[in-house]
């Protein structure tokens, strides 16, 4: 039941994009076109599931037995610059369209505060290795969740006859408020 | 101790991750030539796709494929083609510049309205309904050729057709494609002689509804048959390399000016 209400708070309670406000550069700049948000959501999903496995790991066995946490913060970054590169190589392996779509995007996960956030949260909460998994694949999906959500309002907003000086990032910041604003009402859905 | 510590730990940590990177790069790489990159660089980034494939990086990876020649790049100048034939060591084919040239001139003074337009001021809503000019064939003056054009080459002049400004000019084609009454085509720069007109009406028709329009008379085919026939009603070119030079005041006698030479007008 603890495993649950942890997935579920990470998806839509405690989202990491409309919550905490973390990640916001790749959900504003990949979040033009569905295809590409989904394909950057499971990117990060990836990223974020295995990097809470490998930080709890490195957390537990290594840097807490020997009184190393103040080295927290630089090996996780550790384990999130080689994840990226990693998921990196197999995108551009895979799907080099992909690849290009992503652009910029894909290398800056690596200095996306969401998944850093993600490692010091789990880590500050002391969850167990299954709550840990669970924690970074429910945040993942979260993020993926909003920004396909996003995609889908601005693919629509192309469309509308948005006032001009409100065109572009404007527009797409003002929409995120309004989601940011929806999600709160999930607020309360678990106690 | 504790500081030794934590220098192996992290010491060790990293030598790990990367030896795994290296293992997964050895799995995963992906060779690509870093010529693409560098003809990549020298091409314009205009991604307008005149040359047939899907954008610069896309021509990019043909070129050095083999898959097509540098100079298949109309947008690049004489320079870049060169720039590219140096990195890929072939040699570059000589390039013609093309500009794109207008096929009418019925200004707003020759051509003769056949009403008031009020409906949305664009060329392809206008053709829809027949167009506002009596002729069916010329230009209707609301510009999709200028507003198509990503080089800023063509501008509505005073008398109401598009002007084509040589110098920015890059044969792209998509004034081409813009036009409902593909009166754009791509010649070559120094083309001497050209047809101003596509108007197939008979000649009495067309000289009604246009001051300009070629009136099927024959003046020009006589002078110079073997590049010159008249066809549809139409004066038609067809063989450029033909015309002699020497019979171009002759050609020029064409008593409504619908072929000729370029008027400096036409291009500033």
């Amino acid at each position: 039941m603890e495993l649950v209400a942890i997935f579920i708070s990470a998806i839509l309670i405690n989202n990491f994009v409309l919550y905490y406000f973390l990640g916001i550069c790749p959900f504003l700049g990949v979040s033009k076109k569905i295809d590409s948000a989904f394909s950057m959501g499971l990117a990060v999903t990836f990223v974020m599931t295995i990097t809470a496995v490998v930080s709890w790991v490195i957390n537990h066995w290594i840097l807490i037995p020997h009184e190393l946490d103040y080295l927290k913060i630089v090996s996780f970054i550790l384990v999130i610059a080689s994840l990226v590169q990693l998921v990196e190589m197999f995108i551009r392996k895979i799907s080099p369209p992909l690849y290009q779509a992503l652009g910029i995007y894909l290398p800056l996960i690596t200095t996306n505060c969401a998944i850093m956030g993600l490692a010091l949260l789990a880590a500050l909460r002391d969850y167990g290795f299954a709550e840990t998994v669970i924690f970074g694949f429910g945040s993942g999906l979260g993020f993926t969740l909003a920004i396909i959500i996003m995609a889908a309002i601005r693919e629509q907003l192309d469309l509308a006859d948005v006032p001009a000086p409100l065109k572009g990032p404007a527009i797409a910041l003002i929409v995120a408020g309004i989601m940011a604003l929806a999600f709160m009402g999930f607020v309360g859905m678990i106690k | 101790m504790e500081v030794l510590l934590s220098i192996i730990t992290m010491g060790v940590m990293g030598f790990l991750f990367s030896l795994g990177l290296v293992i997964a790069y050895r799995k995963l790489r992906v060779y690509e030539d870093p010529k693409i990159e560098q003809v990549a660089k020298i091409l314009p980034q205009a991604n307008c796709g005149a040359c047939g494939y899907a954008g610069c990086r896309a021509f990019a990876e043909a070129v050095v494929k083999g898959e097509t020649t540098p100079s298949s790049c109309p947008v690049s100048d004489a320079e870049g083609v060169k720039q590219i034939a140096e990195i890929l060591g072939v040699s570059a084919a000589d390039v013609v510049k093309k500009v794109a040239r207008l096929h009418c001139r019925g200004t707003h003074e020759a051509a003769k309205n056949s009403g008031t337009y009020i409906g949305i001021s664009t060329c392809d809503a206008a053709h829809l309904i027949g167009g506002n000019k009596q002729c069916s064939y010329g230009c209707l003056h609301f510009g999709d050729c200028a507003r198509a054009c990503l080089f800023d080459a063509i501008y509505m002049n005073e008398e109401g057709l598009p002007a084509v400004i040589e110098d920015k000019c890059t044969a792209c084609g998509k004034c081409v494609e813009a036009c409902p009454r593909n009166l754009f085509e791509l010649h070559p720069v120094s083309q001497g002689i050209i047809v101003f007109c596509r108007s197939k009406d008979r000649g009495p028709v067309s000289r009604k509804v246009c001051k300009n329009a070629c009136i099927a008379c024959g003046i020009c085919s006589r002078a110079c048959p073997e590049a010159i026939v008249i066809e549809n009603n139409l004066a038609k070119i067809t063989n450029y390399k033909k015309i002699d030079p020497e019979k171009i005041p002759e050609i020029e006698k064409c008593p409504t000016g619908a072929i000729g030479r370029l008027k400096k007008e036409d291009e500033r």
